[in-house]
């Protein structure tokens, strides 16, 4: 499992300044990205998810946020102690992003062409006219139609599909080693979801690349991720290979999670097969209450849970890959608590 | 109908197609309103730059035995003065003519000043946020609050009453509107994600500032320099009222407003034709503005 890492973060921590008090919108946050490999972040909303993401790539909104410890190490160079310049000479070029809403990400007063070719006149040095020529080759490499015509045309023409291709050809153009995908078809409907998510998985066979797929989606994990870490309240709950996962959750978030997956044939209201969810919402991060974050909404939680913070605790399976989970139910199973974070 | 599929259907529709004429017709049909505006603007521009050979009379050419003669068309006028004479026999026709040249020079010059100024102080605060923005906010507020006229006033007296004075006056006096309307506009756009995806892409600061912000909101800027034109030229004619503007007998439209309203019961002519001008004028630039917007807005703009 030691294989070459892309990237590794440990014990990352991200703060906001608000009205309100200090957030830790993540909180000693620790995962591994091999090469080659994608790792999915799943979590519901305000989980931290994105904010891990903004961190890597350097691009917290200012003067709010800002990273208080830990480390981001890519490519062996640790992100958080470099100057911003360093920074913005990786980005675009060895590591790019993508984002949610196809419908914002897209500059409305270009055209699709000239946006993409900005990327390779700025990272290249090309002229204008060879931005534009390899325009057109990265859009017929996104699956895009006749791209002859497309890069003469607005964003607004697009459908919400072809945006995000276009997005996402816009995050290749230099061919970054890692692509960071931030819900990239969570506003897309299904069927063109999956082209999204295949073309993603076809770019990262051509090219070797990494993805860190953030999602909210198990699906999507599911088809997309070797790896998984699932995130709440800004902490790891749990984190291992994904059919590790699937097959044993370990964390009672994480199970309710898989419950509240719709199926054919089970009813949403009531019966004995009816739709789990979890109750409750997740807690505010200003002033948190000691113990696990998740005690308030969790139907096994018992005494110890609402006065302490369960330690990352390693499970080791048959397979013998680690199993990261953050629950004091874990404790028993766990051989040691894992010190730093599980390995993905 | 571009995709590829249904790109058998595309001929069949190509044939339909209007002919070129009749597309560039549709076209100016649309921007009609715009065209009348820039039409307007040209004339204007051509009156400015050709004064001396439109105007029939030089402006300060006094004929004291026709003073306060009305326009042509009424009894007691005559064609040699179209719009009539003022108090000293000038001739109102000509003097317009002239007028346009300042009030021109002053509207333009002025708010090109103020966009300058505005734009750019609005663009930092709205991106870079934090004391940036605090300190140009307030600066913003405390220009707002304090009384135009006061400080138009004081400038032009400090530096004394000329053309490039009260230009500078206005433009240090105008900008605040253009900062509010820049920084909020950022505001909204710099947490778009394309904004994000250029900074994910390493695009300097001055590029995003310049190529990707400032391009979405020209055309709430162009909007409103219209209106600030028009309302420079009202502004400029106040401080020539107040004796700090142009200095008499320099036409400028303003200051003969001014003049005319001694004349306003019996020789309304004296004050109704230079405010029509500025009417006229601030009218012409409004919808030239207008049109240029839409031609400009890519979501307004067809093919």
């Amino acid at each position: 499992m030691n294989s070459s890492k892309i990237l590794e973060i440990t014990e990352l921590t991200t703060c906001f300044d608000t009205p309100e008090g200090l957030v830790r919108a993540v909180d000693g946050v620790s995962l591994v990205i091999e090469s080659g490999r994608t790792l999915g972040v799943l979590g519901e909303s305000g989980c931290g998810k994105s904010v891990t993401a903004l961190s890597v790539m350097g691009l917290l909104p200012k003067p709010q946020g800002r990273i208080s410890s830990g480390s981001i190490y890519f490519q062996g160079k640790d992100l958080v102690r470099k100057s911003p310049r360093t920074l913005r000479a990786l980005r675009g070029s060895e590591m790019a992003m993508i984002f949610q809403e196809p419908m914002t990400s897209l500059n409305p007063v270009y055209t699709v062409g000239e946006q993409i070719a900005e990327a390779f006149t700025i990272h290249e040095h090309l002229p204008k006219k060879l931005g534009l020529q390899k325009a057109r080759e990265t859009l017929f490499q996104v699956g895009i139609p006749s791209p002859e015509q497309r890069i003469h045309e607005y964003p607004h023409q697009l459908s919400g599909g072809m945006r995000q291709r276009i997005m996402i050809a816009m995050a290749m153009a230099c061919r970054p080693k890692l692509l960071i995908a931030d819900e990239p078809s969570t506003a897309l409907d299904v069927t063109i979801q999956a082209q999204i998510l295949d073309l993603m998985l076809n770019l990262q066979e051509e090219t070797g690349m990494s993805i860190m797929m953030i999602t909210h989606d198990l699906g999507v994990v599911a088809e997309m991720s070797d790896h998984l870490a699932v995130m709440y309240a800004g902490k790891v709950v749990e984190c291992a290979p994904v059919d590790v996962i699937f097959n044993a959750p370990g964390h009672p978030y994480t199970l309710g999670l898989m419950r509240s997956i719709p199926r054919p044939g089970r009813k949403f209201s009531s019966g004995k097969q009816a739709l789990a969810e979890i109750p409750g919402i997740v807690p505010g991060l200003i002033d948190p209450p000691p113990g696990c974050l998740f005690a308030p909404r969790c139907d096994r939680a018992f005494e110890r849970c609402r006065l302490e913070m369960p330690p990352l605790f390693n499970l080791k399976d048959q397979s013998g890959s680690s199993h990261g989970v953050r629950c004091w139910l874990a404790e028993s199973m766990a051989q040691q608590p894992a010190t730093q974070g599980g390995r993905t | 109908m571009q995709t590829g599929v249904l790109e058998t259907t595309r001929q069949p529709r190509a044939l339909t197609r209007p002919s070129r004429i009749r597309r560039l017709w549709t076209k100016i049909c649309r921007l009609r309103m715009g065209i009348l505006g820039g039409l307007i603007l040209l004339g204007l521009l051509a009156a400015a730059l050709l004064a001396n050979w439109l105007a029939p009379h030089g402006p300060f050419e006094q004929d004291i035995m026709s003073r306060l003669q009305p326009p042509a068309w009424m009894p007691g006028g005559s064609s040699e003065h179209l719009l009539g004479t003022d108090g000293v026999g000038r001739d109102l026709f000509s003097r317009i003519i002239h007028g346009s040249r300042i009030s021109l020079a002053v509207g333009l010059s002025a708010v090109i000043l103020q966009v300058l100024i505005g734009v750019i102080l609005g663009l930092a605060a709205g991106y870079y946020r934090g004391w940036v923005d605090s300190s140009i906010s307030f600066m913003v507020n405390v220009m707002l609050g304090f009384p135009f006229i006061l400080l138009a006033m004081s400038l032009v007296a400090v530096l004394g009453p000329s053309l490039q004075n009260i230009i500078i006056a206005l433009g240090l006096t105008g900008w605040p509107i253009f900062t509010r309307v820049t920084r909020v506009e950022v505001l909204k756009l710099r947490d778009m994600e394309f904004v994000l995806a250029a900074r994910s892409l390493a695009f300097s600061t001055l590029r995003i500032m310049s190529k990707h912000i400032l391009p979405n909101i020209l055309p709430s800027i162009l909007v409103l320099a219209t209106v600030e034109v028009a309302r420079a030229i009202i502004r400029e004619s106040l401080l020539s009222f107040l004796g700090l503007g142009i200095q008499p007998p320099t036409p400028s439209w303003g200051a003969m407003l001014a003049e005319g309203r001694d004349y306003m019961l019996m020789q309304w002519w004296l004050a109704a034709f230079p405010g029509l001008a500025i009417f006229l004028s601030a009218l012409g630039i409004n919808l030239l503005g207008d049109g240029l917007r839409d031609l400009i807005d890519p979501h307004l703009r067809k093919d």
